[in-house]
């Protein structure tokens, strides 16, 4: 394990940031967000959850996947790809991290997302640890440990100090360029400071979600569940939760007429529109309350029973903080869970 | 300051009521009075036809002004849609100037079938002015340029 | 409430009420539907109670039952609007009219870098546990933004009146402050200002979906055949667009109740967009107040042979 202290980090990110481009959690107004350092940013290492989860470095909101050019008569087809440029995030947290493991479940499976799978080669992820979880964080529910998280490199921040682990190869690359601002330690503050966190995280109000009874073999019982429409109508169907959240991942890919030719991109879709799976013949789902169920049910019972009893869920807490109307999944998950069951 | 580009034609949006403005620019035609060739008009059954969206979309696809005509107040075909347009327009154009867009590059003009020296002047104003002013940046879609 | 609630559902006089339910933690509290008296217990009344519920007669408007909503004395200007839309039919409504001593925002708290909130006591200081120790503030710190420029006390529609705190006092600073400020700078600040918010911009349409005038069974935004539906901002331009036109379409019927802005997860100032339309109409064909009266009399409507002319705007002073 290495150290720093915590008045040499401009130094670090500088150092980090001249090779490929660094994100970090920078505050803007009153709110967090990822967005590429600059030197002297007001880098927040104590706000947990930015709003938007570090899921845009990796599946932008919006992304061209081709262009068509026409004149007269004839269409020719541009290749807009091109390979993602090297980029580090910095500040990730646990929970954010595993996240890209689920979206690797998706868009690393076969047929392989190429424009996914090149920022994922091409992004290395600095996570840190968690010493002071929110009220809304259950990441533990899904077996994350907030304490030592994932990624390319972990860091701890123990009073002044970064501690820096790297975890991967591309993580111990990184840290052998910037070894020399770093001293050798051992783990013992580290340890310290996580015993200490751990008896927050044992006073979570959401420290005890219980998640038995929601799996694919009760699919269809939860599917017709007369708890939806208790659920549903205090939903707004806005898709605030959708795209702050670090594990949805639909999308849609659409056309932009430019008046000289065609845009065709893909962007963030959200469950909760109206148009979400409208096709040709219609939509299979017509009313808010099934969008509503297909949110739920893709995270909670559709997903794990296709990969392994892994929860498209990883407890960020941002859809409990931010939902406009309360209406989260930790409401969902009490009131399908096996609680509710009997 | 801005440096003028002298090669810069400002593309300009004319929303012209049927009934009259429109008669107007054909009035101006056929006494071969002069105006530039960057106005493109878009002939529109009453000036109130003109959604806040079209003006929008007019600037997102590359115009650096737009300026709707229609019949004077007391005139309209339909007798108020006018009036309706001056309510709209003027909260629209306040919004845009609100949002820091330039205020000169909208305009909302009354010009009857038998103006058509009104016609070609105030077209030859506006373009004058937006000449002066450059291309339109803030309010356009890059996707859209060249 | 609860007992009035119970006692109008048991007796078959209403098929629903519509109200809000405690949440899991302290402050996140739901609009919801009960349509059992037994549930009602779940029912909760407090300052986090911001969200306006007139929007949601809409869809319980459509069953064949009567229902009994609760509205603060803001979210009454909305459903006026709504009645005089006919979005909303009267007869199938009973209003009950609640107090109001402003409600809180628990972004605040969290801004002021109070964080794992496990209570809530609610007094003129506000007395807050968390995971972290014990924090006091006072209300007013905490308010709302709707709630700094409030539209009074009273109830514009109302079958029936009831809690004590009926005559709180509330403050009511200039809504229009920050609109003017803006107003004050030069084109590009502005631009610079309305730039770096709306480009924080997600489109998730909470704005949108939470608003009582946003009514439309189609949005233009996600119409296919409206050439400017979108799922994304795809450009600045779309960005503009969105935010310019979904003011404008609410400009007039717009009752300055604040949803959008409490909504928006990226803490875009919406409600500076409606309150300019709101200012220039005042300003421009007299005082305005949507949802004043149920009497359909948007200025957007309307006209009057004198009206101003838009050359006023291109004519105002300062540069571009």
């Amino acid at each position: 394990m290495l150290k720093l202290s915590l008045s040499r980090m401009e130094e670090l990110f500088s150092r980090i940031n001249g090779e490929r481009t660094l994100y970090a959690p920078i505050q803007i107004g009153e709110q967090t967000q990822f967005t590429p350092w600059v030197p002297d940013a007001a880098v927040q290492m104590n706000r947990l959850s930015t709003v938007k989860s570090p899921k845009d470095y990796f599946f932008p909101h919006i992304e061209d996947i081709a262009a068509f050019r026409v004149q007269g008569k004839e269409i020719e087809i541009l290749d807009v790809r091109t390979e993602a440029a090297p980029f580090a995030v910095f500040g990730v947290r646990a929970c954010d991290a595993e996240s890209l493991n689920l979206l690797d479940r998706i868009f690393l499976d076969d047929p392989i997302d190429t424009f996914y799978e090149s920022k994922r080669k091409s992004g290395l992820i600095i996570t840190t640890a968690c010493f002071e979880p929110e009220e809304t964080c259950f990441c533990g529910v899904f077996g994350i440990d907030a304490l030592s998280p994932g990624g390319d490199i972990a860091t701890w921040i123990v009073d002044d100090t970064l501690y820096w682990n790297a975890l991967t190869e591309k993580g111990e690359a990184l840290t052998e360029a910037v070894k020399d601002l770093f001293e050798e330690t051992d783990d013992m503050a580290v340890k310290a400071a996580q015993e200490k966190a751990q008896t927050v995280f044992d006073k979570l109000p959401f420290r005890d979600l219980n998640l038995d009874g929601l799996t694919g073999e009760v699919l269809m019982k939860k599917f017709n569940s007369p708890e939806w429409a208790n659920l549903n109508p205090s939903c707004l169907s806005c898709g605030t939760c959708t795209f702050i959240c670090p594990t949805c991942h639909c999308y849609d890919i659409q056309d932009f007429d430019t008046g000289k030719g065609i845009q065709r991109f893909k962007c963030w879709d959200s469950c909760m529109c109206s148009d979400f799976t409208l096709m040709a013949h219609g939509n299979p789902r017509t009313s808010q309350l099934e969008r509503f169920r297909q949110r739920y049910m893709h995270k909670l019972i559709y997903f794990p029973d296709n990969n392994d009893g892994a929860y498209a869920c990883v407890g960020c807490g941002r859809c409990v903080q931010k939902c406009p109307i309360s209406m989260n999944i930790v409401k969902v998950i009490k009131a399908l869970g096996v609680e509710n069951d009997v | 300051m801005q440096v003028k580009d002298q090669n810069f034609k400002p593309l300009v949006v004319s929303f012209c009521c049927n009934w009259c403005s429109y008669a107007g620019a054909d009035l101006a035609g056929s006494s071969r009075l002069e105006y530039p060739a960057e106005v493109k008009i878009i002939r529109i059954p009453c000036s109130c036809r003109v959604d806040p969206l079209f003006v929008l979309r007019a600037f997102q696809r590359g115009a650096d002004g737009v300026i709707i005509n229609g019949c004077h107040p007391g005139d309209c075909h339909y007798t108020s849609g006018n009036y309706f347009t001056r309510r709209r327009m003027t909260l629209l154009f306040s919004m845009l100037d609100y949002l820091g867009i330039e205020r000169e590059r909208t305009r909302l003009e009354w010009v009857s079938a038998a103006e058509g020296a009104r016609f070609a002047k105030v077209m030859n104003e506006f373009v004058g002015k937006l000449h002066e002013m450059g291309a339109n940046k803030r309010l356009g879609d890059i996707r859209c340029k060249e | 409430m609860r007992q009035k609630a119970h006692e109008l559902l048991s007796s078959g006089a209403v098929g629903a009420v519509l109200a809000w339910e405690k949440g899991e933690l302290p402050y996140d509290t739901s609009p919801a539907v009960f349509r059992d008296a037994e549930a009602l217990d779940k029912m909760v009344y407090n300052g986090f109670c911001g969200s306006n519920l007139s929007k949601y007669l809409i869809e319980q408007g459509k069953q064949d039952e009567k229902v009994l909503v609760f509205l603060k004395p803001c979210d009454t200007y909305s459903l006026n609007q709504l009645l005089s839309e006919n979005r909303v039919a009267r007869e199938k409504l009973h209003i009950i009219g609640i107090g109001c001593k402003g409600k809180l925002d628990v972004e605040k708290l969290r801004t002021q870098g109070i964080k794992g909130i496990t209570g809530i006591e609610e007094n003129e200081t506000l007395k807050i546990q968390t995971l972290y120790g014990d924090h006091e503030l006072p209300r007013e710190d905490v308010l709302l933004e709707k709630c700094l420029s409030c539209k009074g006390k009273d109830h514009k529609v109302y079958d029936e009146l009831i809690g004590e705190d009926l005559s709180a006092d509330t403050e009511q600073g200039d809504k229009y402050a920050k609109v003017a400020e803006l107003e004050g700078q030069t084109p590009a600040e502005r631009f610079a200002f309305w730039r770096g918010e709306l480009s924080k911009c997600i489109r998730c349409n909470a704005c949108r979906n939470t608003c009582p005038s946003c009514t439309c069974l189609k949005c233009v935004f996600d119409n296919a055949h409206s050439g400017v539906a979108a799922k994304v901002n795809a450009t600045e331009f779309e960005e503009n667009m969105f935010h310019i036109i979904r003011a404008f379409h609410v400009a007039g019927r717009c009752s300055d109740c604040g949803e959008c802005s409490r909504v928006c997860p990226q803490g875009i100032p919406i409600h500076l967009l409606n309150r300019k339309f709101i200012k220039d109409i005042s300003g421009f064909y007299g005082e305005f107040q949507a949802g004043e009266t149920a009497e359909l009399n948007s200025p957007l409507l309307c006209y009057d042979l004198e009206d101003a002319e838009p050359n006023i705007i291109s004519k105002r002073e300062g540069d571009n």
